[in-house]
């Protein structure tokens, strides 16, 4: 139940969209984006935000579907996690895809929404960091498409108006061997404490993790054809990690660090058996 | 482009059936099946989309109806648990003693019907990944979990 | 007559599957009107000013309402303002509450509310309550009345209530004592996390009657509450409560009631439904207890146990409410099922600023098993003995004596041995309980065992009024809420059993309301089957002995020559001189077409027997009418590198005297643990510095799902409970109790360091190992 009024758009166009936004925000409203619309219902009802209207996005067709133009691969904004699970485009974006919230919320989540929400965790980013994806983005200052890392790097966020409509992977980096690691503070569900995704490439495993700090957090590639033990590399992973580690009900710092090591250990560990 | 304003009248499929209504855009389908089509089926829990009592089907697959609008169901097929009847989800859950409360049950049997709906023969994999969407705090979920199978080879004999 | 039980289903299941079942808030009128709560930003603070006048600007709203001085709730201490009163005892305590048209509204406007809060000391521990010079809770403790006459509150601390167990002489035990251990246990608070958030709706009539549909476990307890608390005559409230989102212990305090009836009444009488959202649920309703155990228990050379003390400390949050009792009752089963002839036990519940607390399955339960079981483990250890069979030799057997003092028979505790051989079968115990398998896995086994009672009034009851229908089916009408215990579907088997009727002939009220259904005290304490239970079966008897009465004039003898056969009384000597049931039930008929004997109605009651008050120096008395008692196994599989683990399978094998209805009594006990295993791997409330709760939604206060489950297996022993329906024991309780011990032994064991707190979270057990290993090097 949200304790207030907004109005509701369903703009068919990027234009008619990008229109809207512009002249409620001159009329002093406060407009916004709306594509699964979980994390903006459930802020609502709470009263966190209030905005005076929401424009969804979901009818827009540059925001829809999914595919592959053989060099790249295309994900729609309005995409859900569930879509991007079941297609199997780009594995680990599915396994990423694949452990947030659960199943039935999944057919709701989109791309869009987990990449540009104020969850701290956007485990979707994860894969596309990995994958050097670029985000076509269209606001009030033009539409461009752009290296992801630029708009979302540490805690960078979207400015106001603007929108994700597509992103845009290699197509090289779906076929490449990976793992994705999620592990909360129960088995399975919840906020993760660490959700560590990682590929491995020309020797060398790049990696990615969620959880550790407030940001999803791309780390250094790792050359892992070498003696060091898995343990060791592991270890100067979390070491280049920026601080504070995250310490929360979930989880402390502590506990934190340990599993990731864990993890990335596995995770090395697996690749080094290829 | 569609703009909902103020108390506004929408028209929702619901069951097979039409209903003109009168909504915010602000209500939730949840809200609006509850109070204005007097479907209460389906249960507010946590209306965080944690709990999964309020599922219902939309387009066939399961959602949590706390967190959609009622203005996006327009024009998409909605089916309630009221909307079920007779199927082999609900006999199994009816003799395997997979609810007690019976409170989650609607949201249990909405996505235990959509699951077999989509993957008639589940492997124990897609079964954990769809259930994990509720939460059931009376059973031991074994009841459940007996359930589906005991509806997996009821979908069998009937075909 | 019993169907055979894999083609049975429960009576709710058809409407609920369909999604039929009426759940009270399933039936709010359109025109309702809707209240919605401000609550407390602080744990602790003097209430300097509330000023509503900008709620009132909503559209919408029609009143605003704040706490008044005088009316008080309270079960045992009445130390609860329904609303604050100028001061606030826990962050989330309701401070004032907008009725409005539409709940939107009303939440909107409540947040418009201004108060300013002066701050006070926040008492955010047990440790800080009971501290000398602390911080009161309640300074005015001693000018509050009590509900009960059995309640001790220490006045000028945040003591509530002291319960004493003094058994046998303790320096003798001790210096029978070759082996002693001793240790600090902790539990923390816990939400009920029933599916179905509390609320009600009331209304008031012009007439003065006050009618109240209300999500409750208890609607007959809370009008009599809510009648004393109001000073108006209990007839005048009327309570309906239908099919129950799940209770567990949680929905039995009048609260919500009582909001809806001052909402109402601010509303000019208006119905006005009271709902509380599932953040509200966590820190605006009553929650679990957390607790504290000091134990120190001894045992001789062959293994005998000699002598127990144990101290437990009850974090009863904000308000009293039933922690009183609770921390008794965890008294009084402080020795659970075993031989102990020297104990000392202080209980104390304890007021500080967390959330407040009321009952909850395993009712003060859980923290003396923990205590007591996890102790057990210890000193089977330290006597190099074998954990289950250190159990099985210090079983209670007949003619010992409980904690209490009551002389044990078989009959009122069943056969425990009997309970833990067979769980040590099916564990497969014998093959070993630290089993070091691959790549650093390892199997481990833990065992509890558990007993409770009711911890009852000593004077409470249930009643059952049966009457017929032409055709000879049978009404059966009682108070038993139906919450998902399968009460609706045991107790009509046990009305056709009495009856050697087809059970599908009984109909039974599946709600409730108390001014046509009759006095049962509260769906709790795992007590409706024996109670109701009993009822039914003497009104089955009064309904029996009525048909015989009208049978015998018309058969021409006495009631000593025919006999009642489920469908006929006849005539002993000559069975084919009969009159059919559908023929006597509204009297027999003349063939001038009168009814001679007229309807029969079938009366029972039940009262709790030989109960009594417990001794305030020693403890001795009886506090329930028998203990179910059983024993408990955990699997896990341990994981070295990761500290983590995995359910692997949970046994209870339960003594229940007879088993009523197979798929009811099975389900409940494999609920009850899974219950059970959610609050030792995963709950708790975390409070913040300022005594804020952390964790207020299902986002982020995990229960148990789905997949994480192990498997559950589920057998009873049959030791008749003479005082039982057909030797019936409760059982909705008992399969939670021992989880978390069995679990800590298993986890003990195969992380070989001990767990004394829950919950037992893969970090918890990390961080054990990890402080182990670090102490170990230095």
């Amino acid at each position: 139940m949200i304790p207030f009024d907004f109005d509701y758009y369903v703009p068919d166009t990027l234009k008619e969209a990008a229109d809207i936004y512009g002249s409620l925000r001159r009329e002093g409203a406060s407009p916004v984006y709306y594509a699964g619309g979980t994390e903006i219902i459930s802020m609502a009802r709470v009263s966190n935000i209030r905005p005076s209207a929401v424009i969804d996005i979901k009818n827009i067709p540059e925001c829809k579907g999914f595919g592959t133009d053989g060099a790249r691969l295309f994900f729609g904004a309005a995409v859900t996690l569930g879509e991007i699970c079941e297609s199997n485009l780009f594995p680990l974006l599915g396994l990423a895809a694949g452990r947030i919230a659960d199943h039935t919320i999944q057919l709701r989540l989109t791309l869009g929404g987990n990449l540009a929400g104020t969850i701290i965790y956007r485990e979707t980013m994860l894969p596309l960091m990995l994958a050097d994806a670029s985000v076509y983005i269209s606001g009030p200052a033009g539409d461009r498409e752009v290296p992801l890392s630029d708009v979302f790097s540490g805690g960078k966020r979207l400015s106001p108006g603007e929108i994700i409509v597509r992103v845009y992977v290699d197509a090289m980096y779906a076929s490449l061997p990976c793992v994705h690691v999620k592990k909360s503070r129960t088995e399975k569900l919840g906020y993760p404490l660490v959700s560590l995704a990682a590929m491995f490439m020309d020797g060398s495993m790049r990696s990615a993790v969620s959880g550790l700090v407030f940001y999803p957090l791309r780390l250094r590639d790792t050359g892992i054809k070498n003696k060091q033990s898995a343990a060791a590399l592991a270890q100067q992973l979390f070491s280049e990690a920026p601080s504070p580690i995250i310490e929360d009900v979930n989880g402390s710092a502590g506990y934190r660090e340990f599993i990731f090591k864990k993890t990335a250990e596995n995770a090395i560990i697996h690749f080094r058996k290829l | 482009m569609l703009k909902l304003s103020g108390k506004c009248k929408i028209t929702l499929n619901v069951n097979g059936n039409s209903y003109e209504t009168l909504v915010r855009p602000a209500d939730t389908l949840l809200e609006v099946l509850r109070k204005q089509l007097g479907l209460t089926g389906a249960k507010a829990g946590c209306e965080n989309g944690d709990c999964g009592a309020c599922t219902v089907l939309v387009d066939g697959m399961p959602v949590k109806s706390c967190l959609m609008l009622a203005a996006e169901a327009v024009g998409r097929s909605v089916t309630t648990i009221e909307g079920l009847k007779g199927t082999p989800v609900q006999k199994a859950f009816a003799e395997n003693y997979a609810f007690q409360c019976g409170y989650c049950t609607p949201g249990f049997i909405i996505v235990c019907h959509a699951l077999l709906a989509k993957y008639p023969e589940p492997d124990d994999y897609t079964i954990e990944s769809w259930l994990q969407s509720n939460i059931c705090r009376c059973t031991s979920y074994q009841e459940i979990k007996a359930a589906v199978q005991a509806a997996v080879m009821e979908t069998r004999a009937r075909q | 007559m019993q169907q055979a039980a894999d083609t049975r289903i429960r009576r709710d299941a058809p409407q609920k599957v369909e999604g039929k079942a009426v759940y009270n808030d399933d039936r709010t009128p359109p025109a309702c009107l809707q209240a919605r709560l401000l609550t407390s930003i602080y744990a602790h603070a003097e209430i300097k000013f509330v000023d509503v006048s900008k709620a009132y600007t909503v559209p919408g709203v029609r009143a605003v309402v704040t706490g008044e001085s005088g009316a008080l709730l309270g079960s045992i201490i009445q130390d609860m303002p329904a609303l604050a009163v100028k001061r606030v005892r826990y962050f989330g305590e309701p401070v004032a509450m907008v009725v409005a048209q539409e709940e939107w509204q009303a939440a909107q406007a409540a947040k418009l509310i201004q108060v300013e809060y002066n701050p006070l000391p926040v008492v955010n521990s047990l440790e800080e309550a009971l501290k000398p010079g602390a911080a009161l809770v309640h300074p005015g403790l001693s000018e509050y009345r009590h509900a009960v006459n059995d309640v001790y509150p220490e006045y000028g601390t945040n003591i509530s209530n002291r319960t004493r167990i003094r058994k046998g002489n303790m320096a003798e035990g001790w210096s029978r004592s070759a082996v002693v251990v001793e240790a600090t246990y902790n539990i923390p608070q816990a939400s009920h996390a029933y599916m179905e958030t509390r609320n009600s709706r009331a209304r008031i009539s012009p007439d003065g009657r006050i009618d109240i549909f209300s999500a409750s476990q208890g609607p007959h307890a809370s009008r009599s509450h809510i009648a004393k608390v109001l000073n108006v005559p209990e007839g005048s409230i009327v309570i309906h409560a239908p099919f129950l989102g799940g209770g567990y212990g949680g929905k039995v305090n009048p609260h919500p009631d009582f909001l809806a009836v001052m909402a109402s009444k601010a509303a000019g009488g208006q119905e006005t439904r009271v709902s509380f959202t599932r953040e509200e649920s966590f820190f605006s309703c009553p929650c679990k207890i957390g607790a504290k155990a000091v134990v120190r228990l001894g045992a001789d050379r062959a293994g005998k146990l000699q002598a127990y003390k144990v101290d437990f400390f009850i974090d009863s949050g904000a308000y009293a409410d039933t922690s009183p009792v609770i921390s008794r009752a965890a008294a009084a089963d402080c020795a659970g099922p075993y031989s102990i002839p020297c104990i000392e036990c202080d209980s104390v519940s304890v007021y500080t600023n967390h959330v407040y607390t009321t009952s909850f399955r395993g009712f003060g339960h859980e923290i003396s098993t923990f205590a007591l079981e996890r102790s057990m483990d210890k000193l089977a250890a330290a006597l190099n003995m074998d954990p289950a069979e250190f159990r099985a030799r210090n079983a209670l057997r007949e003619c010992d004596y409980t904690s209490t003092q009551v002389k044990v028979t078989l009959s009122n505790t069943g056969n425990i041995s009997a309970c833990i051989s067979r769980v040590k079968q099916i564990m497969e115990w014998d093959e070993g309980t630290r089993i070091q398998a691959e790549k650093g896995l390892v199997r481990s086994k833990g065992i509890a065992c558990f007993s409770k009672t009711s911890t009852s009034p000593t004077d409470a009851v249930s009643t059952a009024v049966i009457s017929f229908c032409s055709d000879g089916c049978v009404n059966l009408n009682c108070s038993v809420i139906e919450s998902g215990t399968g009460a609706t579907t045991a107790l009509p088997e046990i009305l056709a059993k009495r009856l050697n009727i087809p059970v599908e002939n009984v109909y039974m009220n599946l709600e409730v309301d108390t001014l046509n259904n009759p006095e049962h005290w509260k769906t709790v304490a795992s007590m409706s089957t024996y109670m109701a239970g009993n009822a039914i079966l003497a009104a089955a008897d009064d309904a029996v002995k009525q048909l015989k009465a009208n049978a015998a004039s018309a058969l021409r003898c006495g009631v000593q020559d025919i006999e009642f056969d489920g469908k006929r009384v006849y005539v002993i000597e000559d069975p084919d001189s009969y009159i059919e049931l559908k023929n006597l039930v509204y009297g027999v008929k003349t063939e001038q077409g009168n009814a001679v004997g007229g309807p029969v109605i079938g009366r029972g009651h039940f009262a709790m027997k030989h109960l009594s008050i417990m001794d305030t120096e020693t403890g001795k008395g009886k506090t329930g009418p028998y203990w179910t008692a059983g024993a408990q196994g955990v699997e896990v599989e341990y994981d070295e590198r990761e500290h983590s683990f995995r359910l692997v399978r949970a046994v209870t094998v339960l003594d229940a005297g007879k088993v009523i209805d197979r798929g009811c009594a099975a389900s409940q006990v494999s609920g009850a643990m899974n219950m059970g295993l959610s609050l030792a791997t995963r709950e708790e409330y975390q409070y913040a510095g300022n005594g804020e709760p952390k964790d207020t939604s299902f986002r982020t206060y995990k229960v148990m799902h789905y997949s994480e489950n192990p498997d559950y297996i589920v057998e009873f022993i049959e030791t008749p409970n003479l005082g039982g329906p057909y030797g019936a024991r409760g059982l909705g309780e008992h399969g939670a109790l021992g989880m978390a011990s069995a679990l800590a032994g298993a986890l003990s064991r195969a992380a070989g360091v001990e767990f004394d707190s829950l919950p037992i979270t893969f970090e918890a057990v990390w961080s054990a190992v990890t402080n182990k290993g670090r102490q170990a090097k230095q």
